[in-house]
């Protein structure tokens, strides 16, 4: 097996006085769908922005294969990321929101790059919208054209932060397609956090499940596996969409 | 739908009929038994009841009986429960009992039968931890600023190396909106000035019979000081505001942050432009200025001192020198890229939703006026002392 292409080791994450998660490490293999899963507030954001760069962690490293710590300086970025809320350039359209990483950083024509904006914004089945300003998206739509652009440079890695929350099942489930096609298609390696059990269970190999009380990685591996034999309350909690103490 | 049929009946406001009854069963032991209907509506009166259904001195323990409701809602269940919850904090022994059907429903879901997570106190800090705080804030202003400066040094270098990166389009469209959109304003205000300059200082010299000073005393004023520092104030009012604005919507809502992870830098992208941009329309505006508080003194001199236009231009061309003129604009270059790196410094390091946009935008705002008048008493200082 070759080296992982994300290695955390011993991070430690946090806000101000509340820490968040301590000593926590696990790899991220080449070409794996890997999702970062907890309950809400738990602190999966707050990972994704310390993998990402954005965030110096408090303690602890994280490395990605080739490029080191992410550092996020100026220079054409090794991966993509897709923010919670989606955090679209209000003042530019959807199709100026997804070329801008084309125009800066690569030296295709106009033309080239308005075809490949069309193909991206069409993979995620927002053909026509180039010319909208992302206000007037729906909610679901601007999330889709986030995950359009985090995909603009046809990056090796990619990081999407709940892309199919608020999505309707339909469009979900083209999402999820999406995402397994381009993994098994062009060995795209893709770090996701999200709460969609079907998704989690239809395209997800391996997580990490994080815990906000013991502020550490509850329990990892192949969620299918972890859902029927992981004995954990709050594990088996999320899994399974029970609470303790009520059937709905 | 009948209204049997509904989980959490909602009890008709207009019969807020609910009744407390006191009773001692032991010494020290109480049991309140409530009766009738629970209503949100009537919650005001139902707080006072139970506020005031607590004997004192306090009793060792206290039953609330809830057999005798007919109906409650969400809000009068929750005055209950935090009735229960300060009375335990005190030390009383308090507990509900009684509940059936819907009542025991909505007291499990309001935590009636829990005690209740500790809220985390914020302690207000005492007056001179305040001051200290505050003045700890405005030295970080002062680092935040530096700290700024610092990177922009930086970002230039970067610029100037890869000049790809520093979205040159978007200069021409922020000199319109910084430039020429503020002329109208900036050529009313400079022209009031000129007025009222020259209409103060046409009653003092009048009385000497200099009036023709007058457009000395305007004309030097106006281009000196007077012009760059209106102009720089109203721009600092407009775009200076709408810099910090723009991006600390940007950096509340992560659009900052997605730039980032673009590989594109903030201070190039959007901080460049914006400065150049100001630097650039500063002057221009200052001359428009300059041009028109001429003006306004002339209408004065004509209209008020009855002297002739030609004789009131002679005067000014005889007072000023292209000099004077230039150290204006020398100013008005430094007050633009003041107000652009002060403005953009504040938006970049705002947090905090919505508050933070308008806290840091008022900042921007106060600080550059701040800024200005100290950058041109330096200037004039400066000038004076090196006898230019
Ligand atoms: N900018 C911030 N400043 C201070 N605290 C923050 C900030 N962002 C997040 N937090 C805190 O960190 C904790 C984790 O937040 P985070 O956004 O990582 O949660 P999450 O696991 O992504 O939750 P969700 O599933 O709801 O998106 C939260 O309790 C929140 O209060
Ligand atoms: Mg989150």
């Amino acid at each position: 097996m070759s080296a992982p292409l994300v290695t955390v080791t011993e991070l430690s994450l946090g806000w101000g006085e509340t820490v968040l998660l301590e000593d926590a490490s696990f790899e991220i293999e080449r070409g794996e769908i890997f999702a970062v899963l907890g309950a809400s507030g738990c602190g999966k954001s707050t990972l994704l922005r310390a993998l990402t760069g954005l965030d110096p962690p408090r303690h602890g490293r994280v490395e990605i294969a080739g490029t080191g710590a992410p550092t996020l300086s100026v220079g054409r970025p090794s991966y993509g990321v897709m923010f919670q809320a989606g955090a679209l350039f209000g003042s530019m359209t959807v199709g100026e929101n997804v070329a801008l990483a084309l125009e800066t950083w690569t030296d295709l024509p106009a033309a080239a790059i308005a075809a490949i904006v069309r193909a991206r914004l069409r993979l995620v089945g927002l053909e026509g919208c180039a010319h909208l300003a992302p206000s007037a998206l729906s909610g679901g739509m601007r999330k889709r054209a986030a995950i359009a652009r985090a995909l603009a440079l046809e990056p090796p890695l990619i990081f999407l932060d709940e892309p199919s929350s608020g999505l309707d099942p339909v469009s979900a489930f083209e999402l999820d397609l999406l995402i397994r096609t381009l993994s098994e298609g062009l060995g795209l390696t893709v770090v996701l956090v999200t709460h969609e059990l079907p998704s989690i269970f239809a395209i997800v190999q391996r997580c990490v499940f994080l815990d906000r009380a013991s502020r550490s990685i509850l329990a990892r591996g192949d969620p299918r596996v972890l859902r029927d034999t992981c004995p954990l309350p709050a594990v088996h909690h999320f899994f399974n969409r029970t609470s303790p103490g009520s059937s709905p | 739908m009948s209204s049997a049929s509904t989980d959490f009946a909602i009890p008709d406001a207009a019969a807020p009929a609910f009744h407390l009854a006191p009773r001692e069963t032991e010494p020290g032991r109480w049991a309140v038994r409530v009766e009738g209907r629970l209503s949100f509506d009537a919650g005001r009166a139902l707080w006072q009841a139970l506020l005031a259904v607590v004997p004192t001195p306090p009793p060792t323990a206290l039953t609330f009986d809830l057999s005798g409701v007919e109906a409650v809602d969400g809000g009068s269940m929750a005055l209950l429960v935090q009735t229960r919850w300060s009375l335990q904090a005190t030390g009383v022994e308090c507990a509900f009992a009684g509940a059936t059907g819907t009542t025991a429903r909505l007291l499990s879901l309001y935590g009636g039968d829990v005690s209740p997570a500790a809220e985390v106190a914020v302690a207000a800090p005492g007056f001179l931890a305040g001051v200290g705080a505050r003045t700890l804030e405005r030295l970080d202003e002062v680092r935040l600023l530096l700290d700024f400066v610092g990177r922009m040094v930086r970002a230039l270098g970067g610029v100037l190396r890869h000049p790809g990166t520093a979205n040159v389009r978007a200069i021409a469209p922020l000199l319109a909106r910084t430039g020429a959109d503020a002329l109208p304003i900036v050529v009313l205000v400079t022209f009031l000035i000129g007025f009222v300059m020259g209409f103060q200082s046409a009653v003092q010299l009048e009385q000497f019979g200099a009036d023709i000073y007058v457009a000395d005393l305007v004309g030097l004023s106006i281009t000196r000081e007077l012009g760059p520092l209106m102009t720089a104030i109203i721009v600092s009012g407009r775009s200076g505001a709408a810099f910090a604005a723009e991006l600390g919507t940007m950096s509340v809502s992560e659009e900052i942050d997605a730039l980032r992870t673009l590989g594109i830098g903030p201070l190039r992208f959007l901080v460049f432009p914006r400065v150049l941009a100001l630097v650039v329309a500063l002057p221009l505006l200052t001359l428009f200025g300059d041009l028109m508080g001429l003006f306004g003194g002339l209408v004065v001199g004509v209209v008020n001192l009855d002297l002739s236009i030609t004789a009131y231009l002679t005067q000014s061309l005889r007072a000023l020198d292209v000099w004077d003129v230039f150290q204006g604009l020398i100013k008005a270059v430094v007050f633009g890229l003041s107000i652009g790196l002060i403005a953009c410094a504040q938006g970049l390091a705002t947090t905090g939703g919505a508050e933070g946009v308008g806290r840091r935008t008022t900042t921007a705002v106060v600080t550059s006026l701040f800024a200005l008048i100290l950058i041109d008493a330096a200037f004039t200082v400066t000038f004076h002392m090196a006898g230019l």
